[in-house]
């Protein structure tokens, strides 16, 4: 019986393992393992897009950010979410909604002004913002919405 | 000559351009004078911090109805106007956003809002966003702490309320009622400027 039971919980959590590979890429992470995560080395330009889900500018130009990265493979997409993080289901369930097949870090880190100069001593902390960090480890920072011509045009110059 | 005032000509043109773009580097600086408005409030009154009584500043809130972090923070702010405003620093909370690019900032909205939660501060439209230009906020909420030094409102403090904006009972920094008691004790501010993730301002669109 015991093992049975056992047996049941071992598949189930096998099958939970199943679908979680299959699934979207979400974390909790707090700032230091966000700046550890900048700090990765890369041979793309990466793009952290700082959005969250009751902004109604950063929801509008998320899918320019995506559109741009399946177009363009020298790119690495990250978004990371300024959500609430006791409500995590908030995010998870916009990801599943909206296809949002690029990772998801919901960075919970609410003492603000310890982090937001080191992200970029330009950022007032409004959302949306964007860190483009080149493979070199240059970065370049815009606060504030873009669309989609004018991402392009920030992409090409920092190629 | 020629060549001299070409260069002159684009150096002006560059400062024109920064001072376009450069919206969030504008506006007041911890020590300038910041200029005085005279906006609408929605009790159907108007303020200006000249017209406040026996204030010796005050606390200008950039502040709107539909920021969840303005949500979260209202009834501190509350609680600071109801602690302060004897001690002659009462709340001013602006809204700067435009009502057509986020219709739940309209000025009625703001009068629904401020008797839902029972405002006891003043509540302003900054309908033609001349005052949050003038002072630089970029950000909803965004704090300008102002202490008055003879008929001017002075600069001491510019950013956030606290540093938890999820839980009041967990914050372990406050800036402003630090702010404002370093100024009653005539000691210098610990931290004269904070930054915080807020709310873009709604920017009226050119037509």
């Amino acid at each position: 019986m015991k093992v049975s039971f056992l047996v049941s919980y071992f598949l189930l959590a096998l099958l939970a393992f199943g679908f979680q590979s299959d699934k979207r890429e979400f974390k909790i992470i707090d700032y230091p393992q966000f700046e550890s995560l900048t700090k990765e080395k890369s041979e793309k330009i990466r793009i952290f897009n700082f959005w969250a889900t009751w902004c109604a500018p950063c929801v509008k130009e998320m899918p320019y950010f995506q559109k741009v990265q399946e177009e363009d493979t020298s790119l690495k997409l990250y978004f990371i979410s300024m959500d609430d993080g006791r409500k995590p289901e908030r995010v998870t369930s916009f990801m599943e909604k909206r296809n949002i097949n690029s990772p998801v870090y919901l960075l919970n880190d609410v003492d603000y002004n310890k982090w937001i100069d080191k992200v970029d001593p330009s950022w007032s902390g409004a959302i949306p913002a964007t860190l483009f960090i080149k493979p070199d480890g240059s970065k370049f920072f815009h606060e504030g919405e873009v669309d989609e011509k004018e991402l392009k045009t920030m992409i090409s110059q920092l190629k | 000559m020629k060549k001299l005032s070409l260069l002159l000509l684009s150096f002006a043109f560059i400062a024109i351009g920064s001072m376009v773009n450069g919206q969030d580097s504008q506006g007041f600086k911890i020590g300038d004078k910041a200029s005085d408005f005279n906006l609408k409030t929605t009790d159907g009154n108007m303020v200006s911090l000249n017209s406040l009584d026996g204030a010796k500043g005050a606390i200008v809130i950039f502040s709107c109805n539909t920021c969840p972090y303005v949500v979260a923070y209202e009834d501190r702010m509350i609680d600071l106007h109801n602690k302060y405003a004897a001690k002659g620093y009462p709340v001013i909370a602006i809204n700067s956003n435009d009502a057509k690019v986020s219709p739940g900032d309209s000025f009625e909205k703001m009068q629904e809002r401020a008797k839902d939660k029972g405002f006891t501060f003043p509540y302003a439209y900054d309908q033609s966003q001349e005052v949050i230009k003038a002072y630089g906020g970029t950000r909803t909420p965004h704090v300008y702490l102002l202490q008055k030094e003879g008929n001017d409102f002075v600069v001491k403090y510019i950013g956030a309320i606290d540093n938890n904006y999820q839980d009041a009972s967990a914050v372990t920094e406050r800036y402003v009622e630090d702010a404002i008691s370093a100024i009653m004790e005539g000691k210098p501010i610990a931290n004269q400027t904070t930054k915080a993730i807020g709310c873009t301002i709604k920017w009226t669109k050119a037509e």
